[in-house]
């Protein structure tokens, strides 16, 4: 560090209250599971054993399923949509007055930076349930018939990266539509979920309109086949995406997938330079790379590929890797061990390739999982950093020389989640949207999120979309 | 990227050459760039970090009166401010200048003598700069020929708007030869040029006419300085040394009244140049009111306890 040497600015912890284990959240009341093992949640910016958590099984998935069935039956299918908005506002806002408790206890449970739980998930959960809350009421103007009808019992699986925000997204239309569900958060990264569990209660929603059933792959394959569930949404791994598209063909289910990605973020030479090396930060080395839209392939105009790089580099020694919850960290944990022998294990195969590989300077903690913000230059289209989804802070650098050879090299991937144009020329971007196959493209930003905006993919990214009036659809007999 | 300012001597050869030059440097978008500095200003400044930034800051201030109603009374007040500005504590730095008018500048010259605070002058008819090139090199002279060793100069934003940048270009050099051994700051009173892509265009035509510092505002057009503008204009410094070897200063004048947003300011020098600005000879701020805020900070973080707004002198 330099002359200016930020002291440490920890956000405190005393405001979490983790209790020593945790039971299932079934029909609106915390129980000891029936036929499952307990399994730990870990720091993983410590190692630090956070909790014991209940690992569901097959009798505990179906007591939630039909709490869920019961809740439909009896309550919430029926419900005036605008008393339904009532309590998506009431989750809302105890989601705002808890917001500091929530990112704090993110942070702890995911590794991620304090700085983005408290200013990008919680304002952005908060914002989804309002937006849904709104909707409520307002069904038969989304343009999906006069009086479209819920589905049933939504059984919704999510990933590690963004715990309660993923959450919101899944939980938040479902309800608003008047469907009830059993979701199953990550294996680790629980407690938000669990903490959202003491909201629902606190905001009297009837029981066994959310259900929570924590545990790991087996869990959500016992949930996913259920044959007690009418929807299936699931967001995470192409992999295990492809797994659940497999087994619920042929049944009445229906599915939404929100899978990997591998994201061109394309760099014209007319772009604000200054800003587009804050958009390939903000594109891969928010929430450490794990995220499925992030910009992990920079596609840069060969002109001024030398320029951006010294900046993109200059940028890079000043991010600040450490622990999760300081104010001032940038860069924090990365979620497990698995994930960062993942990394590792990519990167790796990235320098074999002959790619030229580079981070800043950087110290890492001795204890927990750490990975440095990392640049591979001279990477090709046949290299398997360019190819693969890393999930990681880790960029791999190509470069083009026209319009048309960026579209191609961007599009080039079985990937079709978001992409990223640089450019000052307003044509040139909507000549670029038009073109790119990806569910979202952003213009001169990157990892820009807003409730009323659909996100979803094309190819193996997955299909359906949520957010907006468009993630209402998934929700609904039309 | 070469070391010398050669690769840009023939850039200001004429009009035509000039325009390209600017219009070809990189555009900035305007959301992105305020996000940047809405982040930056995120920053928690705490403990030793922050008794670090609050010394800084008041080493940095160019204490500054510019009314109608300054009276030798007033600068020779504020000069022993500048000098001393925590009578009660001797640990605390003097200012990094005094700014006044130029009538006033034997007054600071005087009361400042042998305590190594500068003597700032705004010149060239500040703040609106509405006088033939003639008067507004006398104006520099005379503050220069009473003892000033650092001019405030502002640019003709109508010639820059109007797109006559080699006139602009050109009353920049006129005006640093008048200034002799005297440091110049061009203000570029960025309120008044709107966009960003103005701001890095006349933070370039600044230093490409010789310019030691790039300052943002006269204090009398709103709005004054900005995070984001002084965010653009470091940029502009920074690759600017990079292209020429040359290093130029970036003064933040007006609208900067406490020692958070101060504190702000630094964060963004130091994340985007880094230890080379954090100085008072590459940065400074131009303020009145904030001085005492920072004072109270520091006495707050030295003490534990904050003190009433009567324990700071009033000049």
């Amino acid at each position: 560090m330099g002359a200016f040497d930020y002291a440490p600015a920890p956000e405190s912890r005393s405001i979490v209250d983790i209790a020593p284990s945790y039971g299932l959240f079934i029909a609106g009341e915390m129980v000891d599971p029936v036929d499952g093992a307990p399994f730990k949640t870990v720091n993983p910016a410590t190692e630090e054993v956070l909790s014991e958590v209940a690992a569901a099984g097959p009798a505990d998935v179906d007591r939630a399923v039909a709490a869920a069935r019961s809740a439909y039956d009896t309550s919430w299918a029926a419900m005036p949509g605008r008393d339904r908005a009532k309590f998506l506002y009431r989750l809302a806002r105890l989601v705002q007055e808890r917001s500091r408790e929530l990112a704090v206890l993110e942070s702890i449970d995911n590794g991620k930076p304090i700085r983005e739980s408290r200013d990008v998930d919680l304002p952005l959960v908060a914002a989804h349930l309002f937006h849904y809350a709104g909707w409520a009421d307002k069904l038969g103007h989304a343009g999906l018939g006069p009086d479209p009808r819920p589905l049933g019992v939504a059984a919704q699986v999510i990933p590690w990266n963004f715990p309660l925000l993923m959450l919101a997204w899944k939980i938040a239309p479902a309800l608003a539509t008047g469907n009830t569900v059993v979701l199953k958060p990550a294996e680790t990264t629980p407690l938000t979920a669990l903490a959202f569990a003491d909201i629902c209660r606190q905001a009297d929603l009837p029981p066994g309109v959310v259900n929570i059933v924590t545990g790991a792959g087996d869990t959500g394959r016992a949930l996913v086949e259920h044959a007690g569930v009418d929807k299936v949404a699931f967001t995470g791994s192409t992999e295990v995406g492809r797994q659940i598209a497999r087994s619920v063909a042929g049944t009445r289910k229906r599915v939404t997938l929100e899978l990997g990605g591998k994201a061109a973020n394309i760099v014209f030479d007319d772009a604000p330079l200054d800003q587009a090396v804050e958009g390939i930060v903000n594109g891969i080395f928010f929430n450490q790379g794990h995220v499925c839209c992030a910009g992990s392939r920079l596609l840069v105009q060969e002109s001024v590929a030398d320029d951006l790089l010294e900046r993109l580099k200059r940028r890079l020694a000043t991010l600040r890797l450490g622990d999760p919850l300081d104010k001032n960290t940038d860069i924090g944990a990365i979620n497990s061990p698995e994930q960062l022998a993942r990394i590792r294990e990519l990167s790796a195969v990235g320098e074999q390739e002959g790619a030229e590989r580079w981070s800043p300077a950087c110290d890492l903690p001795d204890r927990g999982f750490w990975f440095p913000p990392t640049v591979f230059t001279g990477v090709t289209q046949a290299h398997r950093i360019a190819r693969e989804e890393i999930f990681g802070p880790v960029l791999s650098v190509l470069t083009f020389r026209t319009p048309a050879e960026a579209l191609e090299k961007a599009n080039n991937t079985p990937y079709g989640l978001s992409a990223g144009v640089w450019t000052e020329k307003g044509s040139r971007i909507l000549w670029m949207a038009q073109r790119l196959r990806a569910g979202v493209v952003w213009a001169n930003t990157f990892n820009r999120f807003d409730p009323a905006s659909p996100f979803g993919g094309y190819k193996e990214s997955g299909y359906g979309r949520e957010g907006g009036r468009h993630g209402l659809e998934a929700y609904l007999h039309a | 990227m070469t070391t010398t300012a050669e690769p840009l001597a023939d850039v200001a050869a004429s009009g035509a050459t000039l325009r390209r030059f600017l219009h070809g440097l990189p555009g900035v978008d305007q959301v992105g760039a305020e996000a940047r500095a809405a982040g930056l200003a995120t920053r928690s400044i705490k403990t030793t970090a922050k008794a670090f930034a609050l010394d800084l800051a008041v080493r940095m201030v160019d204490l500054t009166t510019l009314e109608g109603q300054d009276t030798p009374g007033k600068v020779r007040a504020l000069s022993a401010k500048g000098r001393q500005p925590d009578p009660t504590d001797p640990s605390c730095p003097p200012v990094a200048a005094i700014c006044v008018y130029g009538d006033l500048v034997p007054v600071a010259v005087e009361a400042l003598r042998g305590s190594g605070v500068h003597t700032a002058a705004v010149a060239t008819a500040f703040p609106s700069g509405r006088a033939p090139l003639d008067v507004k090199l006398a104006d520099v002279r005379a503050s220069v020929d009473a003892g000033a060793d650092e001019i405030d100069m502002v640019i003709d934003r109508g010639a820059f708007l109007a797109g006559r940048y080699l006139d602009v270009h050109d009353e920049i050099v006129a005006t640093r030869a008048a200034c002799g051994d005297a440091h110049l700051k061009v203000i570029l009173e960025t309120g008044e040029l709107a966009t960003y892509d103005n701001v890095r265009r006349a933070s370039w035509l600044a230093m490409l006419a010789g310019a030691d510092f790039i300052k943002t505002s006269t204090g009398k057009v709103s709005p004054a300085a900005t995070l984001p503008v002084t965010l653009v204009m470091l940029e502009a410094v920074r690759d600017f040394r990079a292209a020429t070897g040359r290093q130029v200063g970036v003064k933040a004048a007006g609208g900067i009244r406490n020692a958070k947003d101060a504190v702000r300011y630094l964060v963004v020098v130091n994340e985007t140049c880094g230890d080379d600005w954090l100085s008072p000879d590459w940065f400074r701020f131009g303020a009145s009111s904030l001085l005492n805020d920072l004072l109270m900070q520091r006495q707050k973080l030295a003490t534990g306890r904050y003190a009433g707004p009567d324990y700071f002198t009033v000049d």
